[in-house]
């Protein structure tokens, strides 16, 4: 039987057609090489920004001032885990493998999210990465809901229903704070002074100046520009941090009455370009710790794999 | 990190309430179905999600192929009558 | 917070003992907690890192439980968080082998399986206590240390039965752990007292099967029965290692700098 085979150019065409139409691609669809790669470094570096964020919160976990709050932290750092879990998931689909995968994060050629290279230097770090940073992380994880890789999309709507606890239990976390002692309001305002700018800079680039960011769009991985989310997470967390008392460190931050949205001052870009580039206050310890990790798990992996074996010897 | 062998993927089903199918979540790594079931409801039940868990080696899968579309799906689209929508009744007619 | 409570639960004596029974279950569940919580972000793979993570988030839920009762008995009014973050190591009850840091993790799994072996069957004697709140809570603790003890079980097996590597880990393991153990089986004075009104459980007695368990479990995975001529205790009775002034140092910190306020 002679069957007629599609060119590679037709391929292409009803590929971008089903993206246009708003219809999923499913990992068995034919899809683009740059594509798949696109997708496997966008998922990734996802999950491993998930993984990696358990660090700076995880370092809090055995110093929770309350049993409430331990709980509530243990359960969350777990939950990024889960993320983690999700995303490898998702990415697996797509061929690449989890260990393939670790090994580009512990070789350098797999980012994270620099935001997890800053350090959490007091309990209200854990509020403000939970209020601020997952807050951010949520702004972008709505719109990859409907991002045109099916598995990947359904990582997101499950990820995003779980992470709204954990942007309450950061905010949280700072109104006892902000209703608290002197000392406890100061905690909260030094720390919102340190992870303001850096939660700005989660979203990336600006428009212009982003690598992936035009093709991405035309293949719905990514549903809206860097410069977009950025001004959607100003403007929902501006009026959160008056109801808080709290200062945002911005002093040309103020509302914009033709825009409807909020101006906001420059980020400071060698600051992010140093902690991309590897030169933050944690990139070597985070990157190192997980290495260590890996490494002392070895065995028991190893240990697994030789049970596993020997009971199946057995059993032939 | 040569000789770290890879642990086999499984596809986990979660059935969410009695009286639902099981309905596909996601995946994880294991080193059987046991482990795998255990860690399928550490995973992915952690806000009571299932009654129920399935995990199948992914391996074990045989799925239909995308270039078996064509002659798999499209067969079934000219065939209307096996819709009900698809019948015109007068309205004078009911409970059918 | 006011000063001493009325009980209206029989006499003071038994109050008292009840307290200590309730904040002794407490500080185990809170200092095994907090050493599996050490696992979250370090475990050989994510999958058993979550599991980890649920077993740590058990323990301290049970904790909660137990201090919340104790702390309605408290004679000194204290609140949970109080009894949790504002007692010294002197004051602490908890078995030593919940204290000892997490080693390996063939170390970790070790300490579990052991116990694991004795919790289930205690917490199930436990939830028939003629004291319906304890019984509740051991009732719920029960149901997750049967999990727990599932999945500690098989970890036994599997490193036992991997590579020469692991073999050589978990039984090294049980060997240093093996010492700690007669001290699950302890009855504190308060705890007799209580046997006879039915309200705890006769550690002592359970000796022998929590034995004959461990020796099964050791013998499916063919590693040898340790030596089982040394014991340390102490816990019970406030004597801890050296390593539990820094798990109380670590944890307490936030409420020890900045004392008395909402969190």
């Amino acid at each position: 039987m002679t069957e007629y085979r599609l060119s590679g150019a037709e391929l292409e065409a009803a590929f971008q057609t089903r993206v246009d139409d708003e219809r999923r691609i499913e990992p068995k669809d034919w899809m683009p090489d740059a594509y798949r790669k696109n997708l496997v470094r966008q998922i990734s570096q996802h999950a491993h920004s998930e993984i990696i964020g358990m660090q700076p919160e995880g370092n809090w976990i055995t110093r929770a001032p309350t049993l409430k709050r331990k709980m509530i932290l243990l359960a969350k750092v777990q939950d990024e885990g889960g993320h983690g879990l999700y995303l490898y998931s998702a990415a697996e689909t797509l061929g690449a493998s989890r260990e393939d995968m670790i090994e580009a994060l512990h070789q350098g050629r797999a980012k994270y999210a620099s935001i997890f290279n800053y350090p959490t230097l007091t309990w209200a770090d854990i509020g403000m990465i939970g209020w601020l940073v997952d807050g951010a992380a949520i702004v972008n994880q709505i719109s990859l809901q409907r991002t045109s890789y099916g598995p990947y999309s359904r990582a997101m709507i499950r990820i995003c229903k779980e992470e709204s606890f954990h942007q309450r239990q950061g905010f949280e976390i700072l109104m006892a704070l902000a209703a608290g002692s002197e000392a406890q309001k100061a905690m909260a305002q030094d720390a919102l002074n340190r992870w303001w700018w850096p939660t700005l800079m989660m979203f990336g680039p600006h428009d212009s100046e982003s690598a992936h960011s035009a093709q991405s769009m035309q293949w719905k991985i990514k549903r809206k520009s860097n410069d977009e989310l950025r001004q959607d997470f100003v403007d929902q967390t501006v009026p959160q941090a008056d109801f808080l008392g709290l200062k945002i460190p911005d002093p040309e931050l103020r509302w914009n009455e033709d825009r409807g949205h909020y101006d906001f001052g420059e980020i400071d870009w060698d600051e992010f370009w140093t902690v991309v580039s590897g030169n933050g206050l944690c990139n070597r310890e985070r990157l190192a710790r997980h290495r260590k990790a890996h490494q002392d798990g070895k065995w028991v992996r190893e240990a697994m794999r030789a049970y596993e074996e020997k009971r199946r010897a057995r059993a032939a | 990190m040569t000789n770290d062998r890879k642990l086999p993927l499984y596809e986990v089903f979660v059935r969410s309430r009695r009286g639902l199918d099981h309905k596909h979540v996601g995946s994880l790594h294991a080193e059987d179905g046991a482990q795998a079931l255990k860690y399928a409801r550490d995973c992915y039940t952690r806000r009571s999600e299932g009654v129920s868990i399935w995990v199948v080696r992914s391996s074990e899968i045989v799925a239909s192929q995308e270039e078996d579309a064509a002659s798999f799906f499209d067969p079934s689209d000219d065939k209307p009558y096996r819709h009900a929508t698809h019948y015109r009744l007068p309205k004078a007619v009911k409970n059918l | 917070m006011t000063g001493r409570r009325a009980h209206g639960r029989g006499h003071p004596g038994r109050a008292a003992a009840l307290f200590e029974f309730a904040l002794a279950l407490g500080d185990d569940a809170l200092v095994l907690g907090q050493r599996l919580s050490e696992w979250c972000g370090n475990a050989p793979f994510l999958e058993e890192d979550l599991a980890l993570a649920n077993v740590a988030l058990d323990c301290i839920g049970r904790a909660n439980l137990f201090y919340r009762y104790a702390a309605e008995l408290d004679g000194e009014g204290r609140n949970a968080d109080q009894l949790a973050f504002l007692r010294g190591s002197r004051e602490y009850r908890n078995l030593l082998i919940c204290e000892l840091p997490i080693g390996d993790f063939a170390f970790t799994m070790a300490r579990q399986a052991m116990v694991d072996t004795f919790n289930l069957p205690y917490l199930k004697r436990l939830a028939r206590s003629t004291d319906p709140r304890i019984a509740a809570i051991a009732a719920k603790a029960a149901k997750e240390s049967r999990y727990h003890l599932q999945r500690s079980r098989e970890w036994v097996l599997r490193l036992a039965g991997g590579t020469g590597e692991s073999r050589a880990k978990i039984q090294s393991a049980f060997d240093a752990l093996w010492g700690y153990c007669p001290e699950m089986f302890e009855m504190t004075s308060g705890e007799t007292a209580l046997l006879k009104s039915g309200v705890s459980v006769d550690r002592a007695a359970m000796k022998a099967d929590w034995e004959r368990a461990m020796k099964a479990v050791l013998a499916e995975a063919a590693l040898e029965a340790p030596e089982g001529k040394w014991t340390i205790s102490g816990g019970r009775n406030g004597l801890h290692t050296e390593h539990h002034g820094y798990l109380l140092a670590e944890m307490q910190s936030v409420q020890r700098a900045w004392p008395g306020l909402e969190w």
